[in-house]
């Protein structure tokens, strides 16, 4: 049997949001994979350890507070120092188009705006894993 | 016409008119249902309002249970407070944001913290890095709101702050820079949202157990009814509710169940209900199904009333009236043709005026991207002006009423609120039903289910899932918050904290803990002159964090 994808969704600082992450959470599972939800108010830290214990293929962090420029860094950060760099991490939320440039130049394979289907994600991920 | 004849009619129209069309022609769809999901008959006559007495259901304006509104003459005589959510950055240019509203026409003022200040830590406490000024003003001492509130007259304006877990210490706050502008608290007017219910399920700014929590509100209560008679001390919100994806009936049902968990905390704690229910206040979305919204809002009166007089035998009129503000539904705005939103927005604050709500706030067209810039702000308020001005749709009181449809709806909206009312009394109570999860259950399920409605197309969103355009024109001039913002914040911090007075502050700080200890003093007074000797709202929160522990979301 092929290996399931696994998924950690996760929601970096103190944003309440949770809308969003839950949905593609359910759609990631219909769709056949693992997925592990952090809850909220997780720190950078937090979101890389669960990502490592866990041993993710995808890290899918969802924000609406705009906090992103200041956290997303911090996660791709640390993920390097714990020489997991090869988790793919993709983004969802309220991200201005200004910022995608810089967080794909950090390394953030993709950022969904509102309104992306879950097939499209589900597609993304596949293939970036495969 | 008699009913046995109206009944026959009926049927004769049903047969030869209706049904040899649609089996001529065919319909649209092969089932209409409403954004909620419920089945939508091709006619309402009155033989959908049956059931309906007119005196006993509907009424007339400013009379039990006050279907048809709150006032006797509704916007004949002053229209609904137009209300912009604002804040960003720091409290200087959040004030100037005020000030520019206010000179645009604005006539109430709403308050956005960031989520530092909402969850009572500090600008330089590490959680709050990267958010400072973010989703709203960074606040963190009274120092933040002399300078948010410089020049606006506070015994003129009438303010609403989204604060909860936190709310008796902002409220403390803004009674002592209004002390300073030498208005007293009896003449201040306006609402903290002080709503923790909704935070467990939906919006997640919480701090504290449920216990100590509604322990923290019906101190406000308790306060606000000696001291501050004219503010609302509470905006019970659906609100996030329903963008967290409930459907309406979840919307209105969760938020009357939410009203009467707080109504029983101060009975329990021996309030008389009539001291306080006349300034408890709510606070509903506005979404794109404009009949079934209109019902919402009209059955959300009815119900209120109804729960005050008969479970809590409330005896003022003031005491039954749901009184609320709206806000459109942020979930609604696509990040696709932006511009749309303009179109659903002012729908939705349709659907909002002919509900009769108290105050109002459109979003912006471009919220689906990042902040809204003044110019998208303005148009939003502009579409308030023009609801009230250009549409005559305030000129009568509740123009709906008698709408077979709406009154259909409405009069079902209240009986399927209440069948959700009765599984969470059978749960014990909204705090219990939160804990078992049943309520957020109940969201996430209806959320998904929206989700896949739209990945399928059985619901249309335009420029979404039909007449989408390839390339989508990008947002311009999104509002920026300074990246210096937190810097400068936490700068201002340590200067305010090297001038005051740290003995009294730690003196202020222990008796606010003494307070916390003991169940029969309220929280406020200590509050207040913890306040006033500059302590920080992360000192203040700390103390209670310390008493009281935190709460820790569970997650289905």
């Amino acid at each position: 049997m092929e290996k399931k994808i696994k998924v950690l969704i996760a929601k970096p600082g103190l944003d309440g949001h949770d809308r969003g992450a839950k949905v593609i959470a359910r759609g990631l599972k219909e769709a056949g994979m693992e997925v592990v939800y952090t809850g909220l108010r997780q720190t950078p830290e937090q979101i890389v350890r669960s990502a490592v214990q866990e041993d993710v293929d995808v890290i899918g962090l969802s924000i609406l507070s705009g906090a992103h420029t200041y956290l997303f860094p911090e996660i791709m950060k640390r993920l390097k120092d714990a020489n997991r760099d090869d988790i793919a991490v993709i983004a969802g939320g309220i991200i201005p188009e200004d910022d995608h440039t810089e967080l794909k130049e950090l390394g953030i394979k993709a950022v969904f705006q509102p309104g992306t289907p879950i097939s499209d994600i589900v597609d993304f991920i596949k293939n970036e894993v495969n | 016409m008699s009913d046995e004849k109206l009944k026959k009619t009926e049927k004769d129209w049903e047969e030869n008119k209706y049904g040899k069309t649609v089996n001529r022609f065919g319909e649209r769809k092969d089932e209409f249902k409403s954004d909620s999901g419920r089945t939508i008959k091709p006619l309402y006559t009155p033989l959908d309002l049956e059931d309906i007495d007119y005196e006993e259901n509907i009424n007339y304006p400013g009379q039990y249970p006050f279907t048809r509104g709150v006032y006797p003459t509704m916007y004949r005589s002053k229209f609904w407070t137009m209300r912009q959510y604002a804040g960003f950055g720091n409290a200087k240019e959040t004030n100037q944001r005020f000030r520019y509203l206010l000179d645009q026409g604005q006539t109430g003022l709403s308050v956005a913290f960031d989520l530092p200040t909402q969850i009572g830590y500090d600008s330089d406490h590490p959680l709050a890095r990267g958010e400072v000024g973010k989703v709203g003003v960074a606040i963190d001492t009274l120092a933040d709101m002399e300078v948010l509130f410089d020049q606006i007259p506070l015994d003129e304006v009438s303010t609403s702050m989204t604060i909860n877990s936190p709310a008796s210490i902002l409220l403390a706050m803004y009674m002592v820079v209004a002390e300073k502008q030498g208005v007293s608290p009896d003449k201040l007017a306006g609402t903290i949202q002080n709503d923790i219910l909704k935070e467990y399920i939906a919006r997640g700014t919480y701090i504290f157990p449920p216990e100590p929590s509604l322990r923290i509100i019906t101190d406000i209560f308790d306060y606000c009814s000696k001291e501050m008679p004219r503010w609302n001390t509470i905006s019970i919100s659906g609100y996030h509710i329903r963008e967290a994806g409930s459907d309406a009936v979840q919307e209105l049902a969760f938020t009357i169940a939410d009203g009467i968990e707080y109504v029983q905390a101060a009975v329990d704690i021996g309030m008389d209900v009539d001291q306080f229910a006349p300034r408890l206040s709510f606070f509903f979305n506005a979404q794109m199904d404009l009949f079934e919204e209109i019902a919402k809002f009209r059955a959300a009166r009815r119900l209120w009333a109804e729960v005050m007089e008969e479970r809590f035998n409330a005896k003022k009129d003031k005491s039954k009236m749901l009184r609320f503000h709206t806000q459109t539904a942020g979930s609604a705005l696509t990040a696709q043709q932006p511009m749309n939103n303009i179109m659903r927005v002012t729908l939705q604050a349709l659907s909002a005026v002919l509900g009769g709500t108290q105050s109002l706030h459109t979003n912006s067209y471009d919220e689906a991207l990042g902040l809204p810039t003044e110019d998208s702000v303005k148009i939003a308020l502009r579409t308030q002006q023009v609801l009230a001005h250009e549409t005559g749709a305030a000129d009568t009181i509740d123009p709906m009423a008698g709408s077979y449809y709406v009154e259909s709806l409405t009069d079902k909206f209240v009986k399927e609120a209440k069948e959700y009312i009765d599984k969470i009394d059978e749960l014990g109570g909204m705090a219990k039903a939160i804990e078992a999860g049943f309520v957020q259950r109940e969201i996430q399920e209806s959320a998904y289910q929206t989700q896949k409605k739209v990945e399928n197309k059985e619901k249309v969103v335009v420029g979404v899932n039909k007449f989408t355009e390839e390339e989508s024109k990008k947002a311009e001039n999104l509002l920026k918050v300074n990246p210096e913002v937190e810097k400068h914040q936490i700068n201002g911090l340590k200067k305010i904290k090297e001038k005051r007075d740290d003995k009294k502050v730690n003196k202020a700080l222990e008796k606010v803990k003494k307070a916390a200890q003991s169940e029969d003093k309220n929280l406020m007074y200590p509050i207040i002159e913890a306040v006033k000797e500059y302590a920080t709202i992360g000192e203040i929160s700390d103390v209670l964090r310390d008493e009281y522990g935190e709460y820790e979301a569970k997650y289905i």
